[in-house]
């Protein structure tokens, strides 16, 4: 049985596809048969990030509604043979997914996959609550800024309700938070609210810390997930993080500010 | 004869597809003491706007044995126009004679009897014996509190026709509510009101004091009226002559 790890945040622009095309990459790479769904159907950009985008034939809705087969609309992805990519519909609208369409695409999809890695949209209508439904592990993408924070809050608390594992009394989902475009220097001067600020108010176990980095926009533009990228900070935290998800204890970076050559020569906090 | 499905999808549900199971609902009771019309609608407006988002689509059941112990007739079709013109949605109706259940039945409104009623009062006067038993039960039930372990996140209501009491935070944009006492053993960043039915004695405790709005039966603050408040201080909040008292537990 496969893992269903949605990742989601209520607010927009927050980092969802990103942090789902390096995740699903990450648990790729180290092994596992990992598939990514684009849930975002109308505005597709998932196949963007993950360079897929010349290879899309059929997608998830035509899937569910039965025009192609799951092995025809799954892309294997071209750095790792472990992943493949479910494209969204460019065409139709998020009224095309249905509860039952969904569910019975996950049931097939776990048969055969380790991890399935749903890439939320934005909002917490029917898109978004049907890539959070079957979900088993949801990660919670949250910017450092008091409205993104509000939303993953609000988003946290449709998990918890109106989830399946909710509504058939089953073990929660397990929520984990995962602070993206981070910039310590900008906490410094409280511009930004601080890891510990963002974990008093959601009080959630935190996955991660992927720091504010150009790396994120240059891997988004070449169609290349960010993990790739290992010489990347964004790069990193997000191996760091699957490496935490999969039970490794690695110590959280890039919380505090880089210390320049200075810094580094005199020491010192 | 039920047409079958063909649809591949019918495998999913090997079982039974639906299983009658008991729950119990906490629901506001619209206690009705005047058969005036605009006295009724005039009253429920100013309750509402009290607490406009508890009220707005909340589930109620109209009582009307009192107006009926003391032969003052209503006539249900158009007391339920007033509740709903409110912004209620009606779902039962308790302490109706005869015609007023065969009333509230034609119109789709479920009877429910007197028997667990809020107003034991009413009965203790009726029925002098019974009192004994009728009371114990009755303040059981009303002493029932609700604990809730889990973070109460945005966008979440609670209530309790009890106390509540909440062991993890009340994230801002949420709302508990309980008839009786709230405490909180982490910080309350929401909306908290007590005594939702009236009742002045209720108290308002939590280890944090951040919220949104606090209420104890209709007397409000909000934010705004508390910056003064230090925060990380256990507190409690209770009403004195009609106002909130913010006090340090010491």
């Amino acid at each position: 049985m496969a893992r269903i790890i949605v990742v989601t945040s209520g607010k927009g622009g927050v980092g969802k596809t990103t942090t789902s095309a390096a995740i699903a990459m990450g648990l790729a790479k180290k092994g596992h048969k990992t598939a990514v769904i684009d849930f975002d159907v109308g505005l597709r950009n998932l196949d963007l990030i993950m360079g897929c985008e010349r290879r899309v034939v059929y997608d998830f809705i035509n899937v569910i509604n039965g025009e192609a087969s799951l092995n025809q609309a799954l892309i294997r992805d071209k750095h790792c043979d472990q992943l493949y990519i479910l494209p969204a519909s460019q065409t139709r609208d998020k009224d095309a997914l249905t509860q039952e369409g969904v569910g019975k695409v996950l049931e097939e999809l776990s048969k055969d996959f380790q991890y399935v890695v749903c890439d939320s949209p934005a909002g917490i209508e029917r898109g978004a609550h049907l890539a959070m439904y079957y979900a088993d592990d949801a990660f919670v993408v949250t910017n450092p800024e008091v409205s993104s924070v509000r939303d993953s809050d609000r988003m946290l608390g449709l998990l918890s309700s109106k989830s399946r594992r909710a509504e058939r009394n089953e073990e929660p989902i397990k929520e984990y938070l995962l602070l993206s475009r981070y910039s310590p220097e900008r906490v410094k001067i409280g511009d930004m609210l601080s890891v510990d600020d963002v974990q008093d108010i959601l009080s959630l176990h935190l996955l991660g810390v992927i720091p504010e980095s150009k790396s994120v926009l240059t891997a988004s533009n070449s169609g290349v997930p960010v993990i790739l990228d290992e010489k990347s900070d964004a790069g990193q935290a997000y191996a760091d993080i699957v490496a935490r998800y999969l039970g490794e204890d690695r110590p959280h970076r890039f919380i505090d500010e880089k210390k320049g050559l200075f810094g580094k020569l005199f020491g010192g906090k | 004869m039920q047409r079958m499905s063909t649809d591949a999808n019918n495998t999913l549900h090997n079982g039974s597809a639906l299983e009658f199971k008991s729950s119990t609902f906490s629901v506001p009771v619209l206690v009705l003491s005047s058969n005036d019309w605009i006295i009724i609608e005039h009253q429920l407006q100013k309750k509402i706007q009290l607490a406009p988002d508890f009220f707005k689509n909340s589930p109620i059941v109209f009582d009307v044995q009192w107006l009926n112990k003391n032969k003052l007739d209503i006539d249900i079709a158009g007391l339920l126009d007033t509740i709903r013109k409110a912004g209620l949605l009606p779902i039962g109706i308790r302490g109706g004679n005869e015609g007023q259940n065969k009333q509230a039945i034609d119109l789709n409104i479920p009877v429910y009897s007197v028997h667990n009623s809020l107003s034991n009062e009413h009965k203790n006067i009726d029925r002098t014996p019974a009192k004994a038993q009728a009371v114990a039960p009755e303040s059981a039930a009303k002493a029932q509190a609700t604990i809730i372990t889990h973070p109460v996140r945005s966008g979440q209501r609670v209530y309790s026709s009890g106390d509540l009491i909440v062991l993890a935070q009340v994230s801002a944009g949420a709302e508990i509510m309980a008839e009786g006492n709230i405490h909180v053993y982490s910080t309350l960043r929401g909306r908290a009101l007590a005594g939702v039915q009236g009742n002045v004695e209720a108290r308002i405790f939590c280890s944090d004091l951040e919220a949104e709005l606090i209420s104890i039966a209709g007397t409000y603050k909000i934010s705004e009226d508390m910056r003064s408040i230090a925060r990380n201080k256990p507190v409690q909040i209770y009403l004195q002559e009609h106002a909130l008292i913010i006090k340090d537990i010491a």
